[in-house]
């Protein structure tokens, strides 16, 4: 459990965004974007004091400028907090840097591909429609509660060969890790413990019975020197993909459904051009791209003509970059057929989500799904539509419903 | 009459997140990492050129060439 002298002090609210910007305000959780737009128009890479220092990108540019430069920053921490711990639990790759980074990478690519995706999509679109079948005769839901939060627990799971029905202890490890854990570092601890504790169980078993699912597959793998991983690196890499694999979809699927219900055009336009599909997917990941990620800066640089000191953590916002209006035009507005969209939602460079095709063909399945057997839809101005703080932004609360308005 | 089109994979540069490979299957392929490579010598077949160019500017590591022979 938690005791309150690990938890942070609250932090004050914000009154100076360009000098003092701090990505778990509540004003930043609700609406980031026109805070992202006040930091642009200040300066292409601005700074906090807040969590012991911290700079942020602000232009597609320097971000695109930062996630190349592997020398001057570091991937060893991932997520800007309150505190800069010790580092203990690794989760390779996304917390290696060259040369580890490689190879640990290239053992997790081939499960991945689309191909690999392929395989596994009848068994999302079953997924998708048994979770529409629960709630379809209700007229309404919290689509986030219900529909978008289970799509990717259930599709890993399956992937992993791990129980779907655990997919509440995943999530509530999740939530420790991303975001009480920015301000709480024993919920971070207790929640890195139990997942740890978690595979490591399944590793045993499958130690007696090997499978044919992913946690194997990782199992067998060899490095370059022919040797088995240490079971503490495939622990860490089963940790990231849980970790990576689930809240970063449901929030890209929920803010889809979130901006569908609220655009009927858009919404309309897809049901009678279903081709439309792969450019909306590329077009909602662009304008709500969920993920926000970190480096540590390891030597003193300079990005965009900036200059950037040791001993800082850099807040990477891919969100922010996305909503560059130098790199995309009309960049607050959502182009459902946006044909030219160099979107950065899966990161730049040698770290590129290694998930990103699952990602997508859960998010083209989740919505077909719910376009399908719900073709009209809108929030309900009953509930409130609540967001996620932090690293990972997406609704957690999104109330909607069925049918059309008289 | 303009010339043929060529399309080209720069391998450093490539990240994997098969935009290509989505947009001009007939152009692209993946290996079994996931990393994309022109398809044959990279000719680009008469009524493929607009692919060609769609794939390039959708790609986010600017890896992909289209060059015209």
């Amino acid at each position: 459990m938690s005791d309150s002298a690990s938890i942070m002090p609250e932090h004050p609210p914000v009154t100076d965004w360009v000098n003092d910007f701090d990505h778990t305000d509540p004003t930043w959780t609700e609406n980031p974007f026109p805070i992202w737009e006040e930091l642009r128009a200040a300066s292409p890479v601005v700074h906090t004091e807040r969590f012991l220092g911290c700079y942020m990108p602000t232009t597609y540019q320097a971000v695109k400028e930062i996630a190349y430069d592997t020398e001057h920053f570091s991937s060893r921490r991932v997520i800007v907090r309150d505190i800069r711990p010790e580092i203990t639990a690794r989760a390779p790759p996304i917390t290696s840097d060259p040369p580890e980074h490689k190879p640990a990478k290239q053992l997790l690519l081939p499960p991945f591909t689309p191909d690999a995706m392929k395989k596994l999509e009848p068994r999302v679109r079953a997924i998708c429609n048994e979770l529409i079948d629960e709630f379809i005769a209700d007229g309404k839901c919290d689509a986030a509660a219900r529909y978008t939060k289970h799509v990717p627990v259930r599709a890993i799971a399956h992937m992993l060969g791990i129980p779907e029905k655990d997919g509440d202890l995943f999530i509530k490890w999740i939530h420790g890790i991303l975001e009480l854990g920015i301000k709480d570092d024993n919920a971070l601890m207790e929640a890195v413990r139990e997942m740890t504790g978690y595979f490591a169980a399944h590793l045993e078993q499958r130690k007696q019975n090997p499978t044919d699912d992913l946690i194997s597959t990782l199992m067998k793998a060899r490095d370059k020197d022919g040797n088995p991983l240490a079971d503490e690196h495939v622990l860490g890499s089963l940790r990231l993909l849980l970790i990576a694999g689930i809240d970063t979809t449901w929030s890209a699927i929920g803010s889809s459904l979130w901006h569908l219900a609220k655009t009927p055009a858009d919404r309309e336009r897809l049901v009678k051009e279903p081709e439309l599909m792969p450019l909306a997917v590329e077009e909602l990941l662009r304008a709500y791209s969920p993920v926000t990620m970190a480096r540590e800066v390891m030597k003193e640089t300079t990005v965009s003509g900036c200059p950037v000191k040791s001993g800082n953590m850099v807040l990477l916002s891919f969100p922010a970059a996305n909503r560059d209006p130098a790199m995309f035009p009309d960049a607050d507005k959502v182009v459902i057929d946006r044909k030219e969209n160099r979107h950065a939602a899966f990161g730049l460079g040698i770290h590129r989500c290694v998930g990103s095709n699952l990602a997508r063909m859960e998010m083209t399945v989740a919505i077909e799904e719910w376009l399908k057997r719900i073709p009209d839809f809108r929030l309900d101005p009953a509930g409130k539509v609540t967001w996620s703080e932090g690293t990972v932004r997406g609704p957690r609360q999104l109330p909607m419903l069925f049918g059309k308005t008289n | 009459m303009a010339g043929k089109l060529k399309v080209r994979v720069d391998q450093d540069k490539c990240q994997g997140h098969a935009r290509c490979k989505s947009l001009a299957p007939e152009l692209f392929d993946l290996d079994e990492f996931g990393n994309a490579h022109e398809v044959g010598d990279g000719s680009v077949p008469e009524g493929l050129e607009d692919k060609a160019y769609l794939a390039q500017s959708n790609c986010p590591e600017i890896a992909i060439e289209v060059t015209e022979e």
